[in-house]
């Protein structure tokens, strides 16, 4: 803490902002630009272990159904940008809605004419329906605690993913490919095409910086202590005039809406989306990186989670994926339960504080 | 003050009609409450009046701790009223209770850990402060001075419990006596009009006890009126202008110090009278 405040505030986001320009400079220099696409893809995914940073870090609310709301998000927005609503052309409704920009007419593959969602639209479709769902879970399942609250989520992800694999609106097995890229203001598009490679991954490092702020600045703040009060002693936090109830759900809603976020962006990056996305092993991936981050500690979860979704995403696991994720969660929560970056800060600080110390006595004799 | 409880304290009309009498700040009227097939309070009746200390002492298992939980929220009442500044409270959550001017101190410290001693205390200030997500995440106008008042003021409650030089220890590191002394000052951010106190005195040594004694005076001058368990008897009947004793959960006398040591009924059940011995260096 004390240490926290001879730093100033904005010198880790500039360090950081350092660390992604200087990454995209060392790929351009060796050539892998390539790996760019991996390292963007691990950011937006960093973004949902940012809010379980919030949700069980700081509030200490267990979700295992995150991947689902990342789900969620990115199968709005790829649905709505590529079906085709040609049928609603000839009606008012769809006159009027073509008229405010919220309907598209294009061409699809085939030369065929249709009429799809705008990304805009699409976005804020998909940030509402998130909002519907988180309330609509949220409100029973934060009245149950720790083990109860688990398995609620994990039961709400599990059922997402059976949905989506079922639905043949959703693609079923296949997911949905040809997602629109997302004009977001001027020549800024979030697409995969390879000459806009770097151009989106300055976007998702500005996103993710942006984000890191606003959370920060939460976690600085009554709203971040309120949480912060929940998850030490509920109790005492109710008997302080924190309406406990309230928070939980509506930090709830705020993890489920980052996910949510991430899943949007990560669609219209990757042009497409599949149901594993919303499986249970996502959800328990998320909640393996927060642990391996932290759980508390936002910048350990968020650079923790980016490196090892990049060696994941890179194939560096081979099939062992899942197994490295479920081993790291284990090992994290019997040997280091509080993140490994906090014992080792700790060591460092000793190992500092030693050489003090012996320099101390260098110079007294 | 009567300390019988009135055939109508909560007459519709309310406090417009009672301008003979001072208005009762808190008023318990027959409450109780079971756990299972134990009755813990059974039918308790006590007011509280605006400056008062009021002590409520009984034997362990006498159901103190249930009322003062039933009064701050904690668990409600199975039958009784329990009113506060004339508005009845039972079934209110703890924290709008506490948002209504009760705050408390929990018989085990119940600080949050991984905060240092300060940030405890501005957790205190959280009802007296209005920005929300957004604004706080956006650090819209107006936060940083408000979350700069919040810290004026809790470092100013710190100051009051004599702990402002702890302000940046964390809360996990203090000692038992001053873990205390922490929660008062949170309890006393919240800027109650009353106070409840579980046992505020169990683990402190003599000359912490004396403190205390002295920093609940303090808090009675400027306004707040207390309500407190005690097990120390000495230390209750200096404290408060009047004193409830229950036992099994019902009230077996109310009174001021000098009556209920020597109420003969008390004497009998709680205190096996050896009451006079303990306090007979304070009488005068």
């Amino acid at each position: 803490m004390s240490l926290m405040r001879r730093i100033p505030p904005l010198l880790p986001f500039l360090l950081c902002a350092g660390v992604m320009v200087s990454l995209q400079q060392l790929m351009r220099a060796t050539g892998t630009q390539y790996c760019l696409t991996q390292l963007t893809m691990s950011l937006y995914y960093a973004i949902v272990v940012m809010g379980l940073c919030l949700l069980m870090g700081h509030a200490g609310q267990v979700s295992l159904g995150h991947g689902a709301f990342f789900a969620i998000g990115g199968y709005t927005s790829a649905v709505l940008t590529t079906h085709n609503f040609s049928a609603w052309g000839h009606s008012s409704l769809g006159g009027w809605l073509q008229q405010g920009g919220v309907l598209i007419a294009k061409e699809d593959v085939f030369g065929n004419a249709i009429l799809t969602v705008s990304p805009w639209a699409a976005f804020l479709a998909a940030m509402l329906l998130t909002t519907l769902v988180a309330l609509l879970i949220g409100y029973p399942a934060l009245r149950l605690r720790g083990h109860y609250l688990a398995m609620a989520t994990l039961g709400f992800g599990l059922i997402v993913s059976k949905l989506l694999v079922g639905s043949t609106l959703t693609g079923a097995a296949d997911g949905i490919n040809g997602v629109p890229p997302w004009p977001l203001a001027g020549s800024l598009t979030v697409t995969g095409k390879t000459a806009a490679r770097v151009q989106n991954y300055y976007i998702a490092c500005a996103l993710v910086l942006l984000l890191l702020l606003l959370l920060r600045n939460l976690l600085r703040s009554r709203i971040g202590r309120a949480l912060q009060a929940i998850h030490d002693r509920e109790t005492a936090a109710n008997a302080m005039g924190i309406s406990t109830a309230a928070y939980k759900l509506k930090v709830f809603l705020l993890s489920a809406w980052l996910a949510a976020l991430a899943g949007v962006f990560f669609t219209h990056f990757t042009g497409g989306i599949g149901p594993s996305e919303a499986g249970a092993f996502k959800s328990v991936r998320y909640v393996a990186l927060a642990a391996a981050g932290g759980m508390a500690n936002l910048w350990g979860v968020t650079v923790v989670s980016t490196a090892l979704n990049y060696a994941s995403l890179r194939g560096w696991f081979g099939s062992l994926d899942n197994a490295v994720f479920g081993i790291l969660l284990i090992l994290i929560i019997t040997l280091a339960p509080q993140g490994p970056l906090k014992p080792l800060g700790a060591w460092l600080r000793r190992v500092l504080r030693l050489r003090n110390l012996s320099e101390e006595r260098l110079e007294r004799s | 003050m009567n300390p019988a409880p009135s055939s109508t304290p909560f007459a519709p009309d309310g406090p417009s009609t009672a301008s003979t009498a001072v208005q009762p700040l808190l008023e318990v009227e027959n409450v109780r409450r079971s756990f299972g097939g134990l009755v813990a309070v059974d039918g308790v009746s006590f007011r509280v009046f605006p400056g008062q200390i009021k002590g409520l002492i009984g034997p362990n298992g006498a159901g103190k701790t249930t009322l003062f939980n039933l009064v701050c929220g904690l668990l409600r009442p199975d039958a009784g009223r329990i009113a506060f500044q004339g508005r009845p409270i039972e079934g209110w959550k703890p924290y709008r209770i506490a948002r209504a001017g009760i705050s408390r101190t929990f018989q085990n410290p119940s600080l949050f850990l991984q905060m240092n001693v300060l940030e405890n205390v501005m957790v205190g200030r959280h009802s007296r402060a209005r920005r929300g997500f957004l604004g706080c995440a956006l650090r819209l106008p107006g936060q940083a001075a408000e979350e700069r008042t919040i810290r004026q003021a809790a470092m100013q409650q710190l100051e009051v419990v004599g702990l402002a030089h702890l302000a940046m220890f964390p809360a996990g590191s203090l000692p038992f006596g001053q873990r205390r002394l922490v929660e008062l000052a949170r309890a006393l951010a919240t800027e109650p009009r009353m106070l409840l106190l579980d046992e505020p005195a169990s683990g402190l040594n003599t000359k912490e006890k004396e403190d205390l004694a002295d920093l609940i005076r303090q808090i009675r001058d400027r306004g707040i009126t207390l309500l407190l368990v005690e097990h120390d008897m000495s230390l209750v009947m200096r404290l408060a202008d009047e004193i409830v004793v229950l036992h099994h959960g019902a009230r077996i006398a109310e009174g001021p110090p000098q009556v209920i040591q020597n109420d003969p009924t008390v004497i009998n059940v709680y205190l096996g009278g050896n009451l006079d011995h303990a306090t007979s260096s304070q009488e005068s």
